[in-house]
């Protein structure tokens, strides 16, 4: 079969300031061909993408559509040129309904008639098989349904050239299946798309052909029939990888973390948690899967202590037992109460008991080591703040999906950052600096986090040094608990193995880690259990070693298809 | 005419004023500009045609002519002042919310100014008996339902159907909304905010006018226009950026700020001269409830544009 060129790119360059973005980049699509462009964060794919969209121009080089060379100023000129793209960020107006979206912008004769248009996308719906409802409003979407929407945009604006940057991101794998048979539709029907990704998988499942970009140039273009996952990663990276997360098996767990019927309802009446129970336990990794949304962030920040209406339980075991009782975390009147209570006991195993003994004594016991804790020390974290819980003794790290919202300070450098975490320390009401800045620079030089200083802010370091940067602050205190949600979002491979490798390293030393993850590859091959969430609702907790993708995606999504039955 | 038709009468005339300051806010918010130069640009519309018909109030022009050439003056003037508004918020990108309060202060200030020089009996007298068409003459408040009243009740429900039920209005409302997506579907955000505004700032600019010359039709009257011009502002809130809505809004704000001058004829309600200024605060009051019900309700439908009081740039990230 005779294939037809669709689109051409002949040595194009784009810098941002001092930055070379995309250089010299040569690249040809056919016509009824799925084009993968494989590569690192940062290596310059979306940029490239985005000069063939009109988001950006190039300095230098040759856009051929057809064989003819045309200038793509804006993305009304790539519309006229039939290029449409579909961002990772999905350009969608929230208050509008699909249809409303999809006829934005367009220019067309005759009057403007919502219903004509409504008739339009069904239509297109129907012929490469999407479910869509024209009238319903994009807030109420789901991401996958946004993500339809986004690519009947760009069909009905008549593209003939489709580039998906990150499709497969958000979804669950029944929806990218359900996305790959919508996109080999189209192939058959003539059409070209171009798939940004970063899975490999997902590169050989579904693309003819792989384009691999690194630091913004064209390293090569292969044939999917004739590659594997390991040539491809050694293009990608320039050097061989191993890919591998070195699990181990657990290490005696006990309990750290018990949650039992864990209820929350949003300030909006949203009943986001629903009777949640499960046990983190040391030692170990426990994922957490679920469509974005479900109830992840609510379920950590609970813990955290950032929720504080929520019902249920949350129990810390405090690991103290035949450990020394101190003053540390504990006034003298607690010690009291805890003695009563027969808490105590002393290295001979008998029980201590403060009955009759002035403060001084006490303190002088107490302090010479030889009263220990009989049990674990169990601490209801339930309705205290952050500042309560740590306050207790409970060494609780969290890692926030939002690093510069929640995590970091964005305009502030990793010395300040660092602070965040210790502002109340220090003397007279004057600061601890020292100590932050020596912690700030043992991040820098363990993590190799490439930053101008300690002081530059960290809002100006790539997505990849700000985790690293989070992460290490929070490692640096020693954890007990361990949660770090999503914490390789928009981070490269190397980076992202990085933060496997520390998350590995915690586990082994005793601390329980919790990781919400969305990549349920990853999930599967680092953590030890999974726990699978579904609007707010635990719908099981598997072994990650055994469990297969396909159970846990079905898990993911099965209450919500049960629920549309009821309806 | 009875009493209460006259009361509601006015306060309908009254509300015309309103009904232009928040259409014209509400195209400019729609655009994604929270414009606090509206006041501002009110005197200035008001000023600008009284400038004009201070030159031709006493040529003998056709009356229509005057009629028209006034309101020009108004939009003219108006117009400018949205110009400068877009330039310095849309193209240099300045605050908002800090570029409004300045025009507001210049337009303010330049009206006093303007409006000092110039004769009543040339720009007032004359002139005011032609915009009161058809009702000129009359002794009771009908007299005020005149050309630009009926203009203020088209021009809201103009924008509505603009707004809501064209492809231009589809358009507008994206680019407040979300201006980046607007852009990517090949939008061109940079005019659609420029005309937002420039035609908002034009239409607030006529409520200044009418007020000077048609409503109140006195020669102070410049002096207690900038206080409508907030209160245009608040009305936007009350409508729910729906343009249509201000006709009732308007109305409502009407009753409530001249019920002052008209409670005292219920024999039963004492009002004090103290009380008077207390009633006409109802306008903020009642706003600041509706304002309460609304962000109860928390329907995405009537919550402001998501991307008002944002400046909006292509290559940020």
């Amino acid at each position: 079969m005779e294939k037809q060129l669709a689109l051409q790119l002949r040595g194009i360059t784009k810098r941002f300031g001092n930055v070379l973005a995309n250089s010299h980049v040569d690249l040809d699509v056919y016509r009824g061909e799925i084009l993968a462009i494989l590569g690192e964060n940062g290596c310059g794919k979306t940029t490239l993408m985005n000069m063939i969209a009109g988001i950006y121009f190039p300095d230098e080089g040759q856009i051929f559509v057809d064989g003819r060379e045309v200038v793509i100023r804006s993305p009304k000129d790539a519309f006229d040129h039939k290029i449409g793209m579909i961002h990772q960020h999905f350009k969608l107006v929230d208050l509008f309904t699909a249809a409303e979206n999809i006829v934005l912008g367009t220019r067309e004769e005759g009057r403007y008639s919502l219903k004509d248009v409504n008739a339009r996308v069904t239509g297109i719906a129907h012929k490469y098989g999407f479910h869509i409802d024209p009238q319903k409003k994009i807030y109420d979407m789901s991401v996958s349904e946004k993500q339809t929407v986004e690519i009947i945009k760009v069909l009905y604006r008549g593209a003939d050239i489709l580039i998906l940057d990150e499709p497969t991101a958000v979804l669950t794998p029944q929806e990218i299946t359900r996305l790959f048979d919508v996109l080999r539709r189209m192939r058959a029907d003539g059409k070209s798309i171009i798939i940004i990704t970063h899975k490999l998988h997902e590169v050989l499942e579904v693309s003819d052909r792989v384009a691999i970009l690194r630091r913004g140039e064209h390293i090569a273009t292969v044939n999917t029939a004739e590659t594997n996952e390991s040539q491809l990663t050694e293009l990608m990276v320039g050097k061989k990888v191993s890919l591998n997360i070195d699990r181990t098996l657990p290490d005696h767990p006990t309990p750290r973390l018990d949650v039992t019927h864990l209820d929350l309802h949003s300030a909006e009446g949203l009943h986001v948690l629903r009777d949640i129970s499960f046990t983190a336990n040391g030692g170990e990794i426990l994922g957490i899967a679920g469509i974005a949304g479900s109830g992840q962030r609510e379920l950590l920040e609970a813990i955290a202590g950032l929720q504080p209406q929520i019902t249920g339980d949350i129990i810390f075991h405090n690991p103290k037992k035949d450990k020394p009782v101190t003053f540390f975390h504990k006034s003298m009147k607690r010690v009291k109460e805890l003695g009563a209570q027969g808490m105590f006991h002393d290295k001979n195993m008998k029980p201590v008991s403060f009955d009759g003994m002035s403060a001084g004594a006490i303190k002088k016991w107490v302090e010479s080591g030889d009263v220990l804790f009989k049990e674990d020390e169990l601490i209801d974290l339930k309705a205290k703040t952050p500042l309560e819980i740590r306050q207790l003794g409970v060494r609780l790290s969290f890692v926030p999906e939002d690093r510069l919202g929640m995590g970091l300070v964005g305009s502030m450098g990793i010395t300040d950052n660092m602070m965040l975490r210790s502002y109340r320390k220090g003397r007279a009401g004057f600061l601890d600096r020292k100590k932050p800045k020596e912690l700030a620079e043992e991040i820098i030089h363990d993590l190799e986090v490439s930053t101008p200083g300690v002081n530059s802010p960290v809002r100006r370091l790539s997505g990849g040094n700000v985790q690293k940067v989070l992460v290490g602050r929070e490692i640096a205190f020693t954890p007990k608990v361990l949660m770090a949600a999503y914490p390789v979002r928009g981070l490269d491979i190397n980076s992202s193995y990085t933060i496997y490798n520390l998350l590995n390293k915690q586990k082994e030393s005793g601390v329980a880690v919790i990781f919400v993850g969305e990549d349920l590859d990853v999930l599967l091959e680092l953590c030890d259990r999974i726990l699978v969430i579904n609007s707010g609702a635990v719908t099981g907790i598997v072994d990650a070693r055994t469990a297969t993708k396909e159970e846990i995606g079905l898990m993911m999504t099965k209450t919500d298809r049960a629920r549309k039955e009821d309806a | 005419m009875n009493i209460w038709l006259n009361f509601l009468i006015d306060s309908l005339a009254f509300g015309a004023t309103f009904m232009y300051g928040s259409t014209g806010e509400i195209l400019t918010e729609k655009a994604g500009h929270l414009n606090l130069g509206i006041p501002g640009i009110m005197c200035m519309g008001g000023a600008g045609g009284c400038l004009v018909l201070n030159m031709i109030g006493k040529s003998g022009l056709p009356g229509f002519l005057i009629v028209i050439l006034g309101i020009l003056g108004a939009l003219t003037l108006s117009m400018l002042c949205g110009l400068i508004y877009s330039f310095l918020t849309v193209s240099l990108r300045a605050n908002q919310n800090v570029t409004g309060l300045a025009l507001t202060t210049f337009g303010v200030g330049l009206m006093k100014v303007i409006m000092i020089k110039l004769d009543a009996t040339v720009y007032l007298v004359g002139p005011k008996q032609l915009y009161r068409w058809p009702f000129a003459g009359r002794q009771d408040s009908l007299q005020c339902l005149g050309v630009l009243f009926f203009l203020a009740v088209i021009v809201a429900i103009v924008s509505s159907w603009v707004l809501f039920r064209t492809k231009a209005g589809l358009h507008l409302r994206a680019v407040g909304e979300n201006p980046a997506t607007a852009d990517a579907v090949g939008i061109n955000v940079t005019k659609y905010k420029y005309l937002a505004t420039c035609i908002g700032s034009g239409i607030a600019g006529l409520g200044g006018f009418y007020y000077i010359i048609d409503y109140m039709a006195s020669q102070e009257a410049y002096l207690s226009l900038e206080a409508f011009g907030w209160l245009s502002i608040a009305l936007v809130i009350f409508a729910l950026w729906r343009p249509h809505v201000t006709i009732i809004g308007s109305t409502v704000f009407g009753v409530l700020f001249s019920c002052s001058s008209y409670i005292t004829n219920i024999s039963w309600i004492r009002v004090t001269m103290a009380m008077k200024p207390l009633l006409k605060m109802l306008p903020y009051v009642v706003t600041i409830i509706v304002l309460i019900i609304s962000s109860v309700r928390n329907k995405r439908e009537n919550q402001p544009p998501q991307s008002l009081g944002l400046a909006y740039f292509r290559e940020e990230r």
